[in-house]
């Protein structure tokens, strides 16, 4: 235990952390890179005619991708009005009344399930409505969707139920006040925020999955004629435009790409942002 | 939903039996059907995102939970995350054009001087494994950096202010009670990681070569479970083909859930089943 052993284990002690900052150093510039290379080919090509035109044939140049653009916000949508409502409740049920084993079954299966590959659960909404129907349709886009989102969903409102002080809701309890009607007015408002929050989450990350909507939603040059044909969508024409051979069609996947991306990014620091505001000290 | 998958399938499983899960021929023309190039190409894909992303997550998660002040922290972990809700498809459109010509560029170069592996054999193509696996690496680095940090947080202080008052230095700290107190969350992460990368679709579809062939070299073109379903499915001519193509995602499905379900059991071991991840 010499001055000079001392020495070399306090500069290992500095190397080791010197790699652990660089490790954090490169993880972080991932991220910039993305964002500045999207950013830089993305914004030569926006124009209002990409917001609003039909795509044009192959060889012209021009034309948009407002369909695609409807028809990410038609499966997200209908995906939500499905998945919302049944995680929220799911969540609820499990925070309310689920400590025992069904409960603990319950989380365990939706953790298991979030983990599940998108692909395996567009699969899943092939053979159980695409199949059966002999049609490539919108619905079962959507309905790939939320089975993707309701494990998310229901998940994050466990939290934040989980959140809210016992004291608010003894004293509904105290007040005479039944179960059901606590949960429905004094928990749920206070939760509110949180659980908000984690659906808009959810759309989000349901919004950029392209996966299981290759043989559900199927993607779509024109305008898509109703809920059983098929429809497009950002992320769909993003991959079909970056795997064809036209230059054109790549600029216009890096645009495609950029809206996505400003999509997703603003619905995610939207979403904390709200919910700091609202909860006060947030984490 | 196993059910369901296991139904659609049977076709496929009776015509070639559990067989169809180490046969290596594809071949749609012919209707032969089994399943071996891409559980090799997906496991492959998978290994080495898991090389390349498991060091700089965990170094990355040590720096953000021990050495980086809190609010520093804080924030590069909000970053962090927003890389993970990067969708796959925009991380695939940068493979496509920004990793493939930078892999065509090095891979001469990693032949030249690592060519007598037969890992590092072939001809430069610049999609392959070696691009697919660095994709995924990026897309789980951030689930292994996030969890990691959240269970060296939950490192007790007590543990490690003994360690420090017995003289040791604070990275010896780190390593021998950190790092050993967290290891059954970061197992966990890793398994987490592991089923992500698996099931990744788009991402390695769009830089992999879809070639179902094995090869030993990293840099050859390749195939992955996921890829062939979201190639194939949508165009698949012929029941047996529908039906194998559906088996595959029903392999797929049963990995990723007993790889899931391990990894939540670790996870919950050590930060409780309420942590969310």
């Amino acid at each position: 235990m010499n001055e000079a052993h001392f020495q070399r284990r306090k500069r290992i002690s500095r190397l080791m952390f010197a790699l652990t900052s660089l490790c954090a150093a490169v993880s972080l510039s991932v991220l910039f890179v993305i964002l500045g290379y999207i950013a830089y080919h993305g914004l030569s090509t926006l124009n209002l005619d990409f917001f609003t035109k039909l795509p044009k044939p192959v060889g012209e140049t021009g034309g948009g991708i407002a369909n695609s653009i409807l028809g990410s916000a038609k499966l997200v949508g209908l995906a939500g009005l499905l998945g919302i409502p049944i995680g929220v409740l799911g969540g609820v049920y499990i925070a309310e009344y689920g400590d025992n084993k069904l409960g603990f079954l319950i989380r365990y299966a939706a953790d298991v399930l979030n983990g599940v590959p998108s692909i395996v659960i567009g699969v899943f909404a092939y053979t159980l409505i695409v199949l059966p129907m002999k049609r490539f349709s919108a619905l079962s886009g959507s309905a790939g969707l939320a089975i993707i989102m309701i494990p998310i969903v229901l998940r994050n409102t466990e939290e934040f139920i989980r959140l809210v002080p016992h004291s608010i809701r003894e004293a509904a309890l105290a007040l005479g006040v039944p179960q059901w009607k606590v949960v429905l007015r004094v928990v749920l408002p206070t939760a509110g925020p949180g659980i908000i929050t984690g659906s808009l989450l959810a759309l989000s990350r349901i919004a950029g999955e392209t996966a299981p909507l290759i043989f559900t939603a199927f993607g779509n040059r024109f305008w898509d004629k109703g809920w059983m044909n098929p429809m497009a969508s950002l992320p769909h024409t993003i991959y079909t435009y970056a795997i064809a051979p036209y230059e054109d069609w790549h600029r216009q996947a890096w645009a495609a790409a950029l809206v996505l991306m400003l999509f997703v990014l603003l619905v995610n620091v939207g979403a904390r942002a709200l919910l700091r505001t609202s909860s006060g000290e947030a984490h | 939903m196993a059910w369901q998958l296991a139904a659609s399938s049977k076709l496929a499983w009776k015509e070639f039996g559990p067989a169809f899960l180490w046969t290596s021929v594809w071949d749609p023309v012919e209707e032969k059907f089994g399943a071996l190039p891409f559980i090799y190409g997906t496991l492959m894909s998978s290994a080495i995102a898991l090389a390349v992303a498991v060091p700089l997550g965990v170094g990355s998660a040590i720096f953000l939970a021990e050495l980086a002040p809190r609010k520093v922290s804080n924030a590069c972990t909000f970053m962090i995350e927003l890389l993970a809700a990067v969708p796959s498809v925009i991380l695939g459109l940068l493979g496509i054009f920004v990793l493939v010509p930078a892999v065509r560029a090095v891979e001469p170069w990693l032949t030249s001087t690592l060519g007598w592996l037969p890992l590092f054999q072939g001809e430069p193509y610049g999609v392959g494994l070696l691009t697919a696996g660095l994709i995924l690496a990026f897309m789980i680095l951030p689930y292994i950096t996030v969890i990691t940090r959240e269970v060296l947080l939950a490192v007790p202080r007590p543990l490690k202010e003994a360690m420090m008052a017995l003289g040791a230095t604070h990275w010896e700290t780190v390593w021998n009670v950190s790092l050993p107190y967290a290891r059954p969350g970061i197992y966990g992460s890793i398994f987490l990681s592991l089923g992500r990368a698996l099931g990744e679709t788009m991402a390695v579809t769009m830089v992999i070569g879809n070639t179902p062939k094995i090869s030993l070299s990293l840099l050859d073109p390749s195939y992955s479970m996921a890829s062939v379903v979201a190639n194939e499915l949508a165009e698949a001519v012929g029941d047996l083909h529908l039906q194998a193509l559906i088996a595959i995602g029903l392999t797929l499905f049963v990995i990723t859930i007993i790889i899931n379900g391990l990894a939540r059991l670790l996870i919950y071991k050590t930060v409780g089943p309420r942590a969310k991840a």
